[in-house]
């Protein structure tokens, strides 16, 4: 790494407020995704396929459920070191972040809190090894924002449970081994479900037509008729709040996956204005791009002080979900905001994904979109100070 | 089998070097430091040994109070446990070797294994120094390495210009390890929290009885002069090639 890279990394001497196996935690990750998936990500993306032979060596490294106990098979770091490893993940492609955010902040997070010893048992080593992909179904055609209205009802009946209904844009879905999925019971009550995607009834279609996220698999579920078992149902699981718990978890990785989207826009455009020349000297040599150099790196440390003091209130027991919704918010389209910069930045050769900017830049659409709009998280934060609920 | 394996720690390759007039040490704030690459490729082959043949991987590091950070990364990678030298003193190969010698005979090794050069002075002495104190046979710039444990025999590859040799050993000896031995492991995160809980015995240079006055003393150190500007070649591809073909041939003397 250069010294200018270096610098541009941690302009605000953040790295002093990490312990030594934080920061050990994320240049492991650095590392994985420098040397395993950076040299491959611009055509994974345009050719829309997921390394799907990378999840056993993430499992190994140890990046899946990471903030879990051991006997779950997670290693029980801080909250900063996977939130340092999403980031790192992330200046890879959102899309593998992605992937790690379904899989431990939602997929294996809803069962370690939602549910039985056996549930935890029988999946959580499996899923933090990667041996079993998991895959969460909130979203429906007709209910985004309002995951209240969703359609899907599991009823009574069969060996314990009858499942209909579909949900859309669900990541991992194709590549799920099992889906956690949200759904109304008799009373109308939101519960949780763990379902074997070999089960008959359930099938899943990938979502092609992604201008955005595409190295991550999305997918389309529909259920019709699926008979689960009693021990199916996330026995904790009771109301709307348990899966929004779980987008707590996967939002606070977002707060800080895309400090590294944002840092690999802002190091390739700041190494890219220093030796594009144009009017016979560097364009970095020039205020306009300075100024828009400088935007980006103060957006960037926004971003950083944002995430680092999350994870520190997270650590300490102490997050409350509207202050994880400010930095998801801010972040999220902080980081669209850099990107697009450093896209600007590279003229022409930002729109081709042999430079990252306009693919994170694509990417960071979804980013901004999921896990909440950022009107939703808007809304949060507003219900929050003023008290009043303007959804 | 016990294993000790012999770890610097080094700037990182891709770190700009700065150095102020009259200085005999390069500046060292703001450097990324890492594990030496060579001692890398030393460590994952003790890992891959103790995995076939059982026993302990044991780190051997020498410096200030940052060296941990390497020991951290070699204990997470697998090894078993670290000592660690400490001195803020500026030492020269010879007292390095004394050093890390002394430590060895302490406990005693079936095998000594390090990187066949430190990449900051690329002096390429320290693994070989240690066998000379010792008195043990030692094998370097090894790419393939067999030990067999019930015979106590080793074989190994070393990589010689344009051709390679084998050669045989009795342990205990000395390795140093040249790329192509392996390819190193990642440090995994379960392991980077069970590193936490190994031992690092700290060990103040002064403690060992070794005499620490260095036989060399860095005079003047220089940094190589700035890169002339690249030339860039117009006109027709042909003509280009050519032209090309022709500096190669005549200004960089490579082909
Ligand atoms: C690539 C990708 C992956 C995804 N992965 C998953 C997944 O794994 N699991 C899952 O469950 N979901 C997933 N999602 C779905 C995602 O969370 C939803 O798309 C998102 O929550 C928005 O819902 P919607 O698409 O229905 O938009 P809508 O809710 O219809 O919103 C449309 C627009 O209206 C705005 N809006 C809505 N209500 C209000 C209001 N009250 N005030 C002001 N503005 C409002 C929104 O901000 C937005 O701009 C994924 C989406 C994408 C694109």
């Amino acid at each position: 790494m250069s010294d200018m890279q270096a610098l541009l990394d941690d302009f605000y001497g953040l790295d002093r407020e990490l312990s030594p196996d934080e920061i050990q935690i994320r240049e492991t990750v650095r590392r994985f995704v420098d040397q395993e998936v950076r040299p491959h990500a611009g055509q994974w993306w345009q050719e829309g396929v997921f390394p799907v032979h990378l999840i056993p060596k993430l499992g190994e490294l140890g990046v899946f459920g990471p903030t879990l106990p051991e006997e779950y098979g997670g290693s029980g770091v801080t909250g900063v070191a996977y939130g340092l490893m999403m980031q790192e993940l992330e200046r890879g492609d959102s899309g593998l972040r992605s992937f790690a955010s379904v899989q431990s902040g939602l997929a294996m997070y809803a069962i370690y809190r939602y549910g039985s010893e056996e549930q935890k048992r029988a999946y959580l080593p499996r899923m933090a090894s990667g041996q079993v992909i998991g895959c969460f179904g909130l979203t429906e055609p007709d209910a985004g924002s309002d995951p209240g209205a969703m359609r899907t009802t599991a009823k009574k009946g069969g060996k314990g449970y009858i499942l209909n209904g579909a949900k859309r844009w669900i990541t991992n879905g194709n590549l799920a081994k099992i889906a956690v999925v949200w759904a109304k019971d008799d009373e109308g009550i939101i519960r949780g479900f763990v379902v074997p995607t070999d089960t008959p009834g359930f099938s899943a279609r990938e979502i092609h037509t992604k201008a955005s996220m595409r190295m991550s698999v999305t997918s389309e579920l529909y259920f019709d008729n699926v008979e689960l078992p009693e021990d199916a149902i996330l026995p904790l699981s009771k109301g709307l709040g348990s899966p929004l718990s779980c987008l707590t978890q996967a939002r606070f990785g977002i707060a800080f996956g895309t400090v590294g989207a944002a840092l690999d826009c802002l190091q390739e455009a700041a190494e890219y204005t220093k030796t594009r020349i144009a009017f016979g000297r560097p364009i970095a040599a020039t205020q306009m791009v300075q100024e828009r150099i400088v935007d980006m790196l103060s957006r960037v440390v926004d971003m950083q002080l944002k995430a680092l003091q999350l994870g520190r209130l997270y650590q300490a027991g102490a997050m409350r979900y509207p202050q994880v919704s400010l930095a998801k918010r801010d972040n999220a389209r902080g980081a669209l905001e850099v990107a697009r910069m450093a896209r600007e930045l590279l003229g022409g050769n930002g729109i081709s994904v042999d430079y990252v900017p306009m693919r994170h830049m694509a990417n960071l659409e979804t980013v901004d979109t999921y896990e909440g709009t950022y009107e939703v998280h808007t809304l949060i934060v507003g219900r929050d100070i003023l008290d009043e609920n303007a959804f | 089998m016990k294993i000790l394996v012999l770890v610097k720690q080094v700037p990182d390759t891709a770190t700009k070097i700065r150095l102020n007039p009259g200085d005999t040490a390069i500046q060292t704030d703001g450097i990324k430091w890492v594990i030496n690459p060579y001692d890398e490729f030393a460590i994952e082959e003790c890992l891959r040994l103790k995995e076939k043949a059982g026993g302990e991987v044991v780190v051997l590091s020498l410096g200030p109070s940052r060296v941990e950070e390497a020991i951290r990364q070699a204990l997470a990678m697998g090894a078993d446990r670290a000592i660690h030298v400490m001195t803020d003193a500026v030492i020269d190969s010879q007292v390095a070797a004394r050093a890390l010698a002394k430590v060895a005979q302490e406990e005693g090794y079936d095998l000594i294994v390090t990187g066949k050069q430190a990449v900051d002075d690329d002096q390429a002495q320290v693994g070989a120094l240690v066998a000379v104190e010792l008195g043990l046979p030692q094998v370097t710039v090894v790419i393939e390495l067999n030990v067999d444990v019930e015979s106590r025999r080793i074989r190994a590859e070393r990589e010689l210009e344009g051709a390679s040799e084998i050669v045989e050993l009795p342990m205990p000896a000395v390795i140093t390890a040249q790329r192509g031995l392996n390819e190193p492991r990642y440090p995994t995160l379960p392991n980077i929290m069970k590193a936490k809980k190994k031992e690092v015995k700290s060990v103040p240079l002064d403690s060992l009885g070794v005499d620490t006055t260095p036989w060399v003393r860095v005079e003047e150190l220089t940094l190589p002069p700035e890169r002339p500007a690249a030339k860039i070649l117009t006109g027709e591809p042909e003509e280009a090639a050519k032209e090309l073909a022709r500096l190669l041939h005549e200004e960089a003397k490579v082909i």
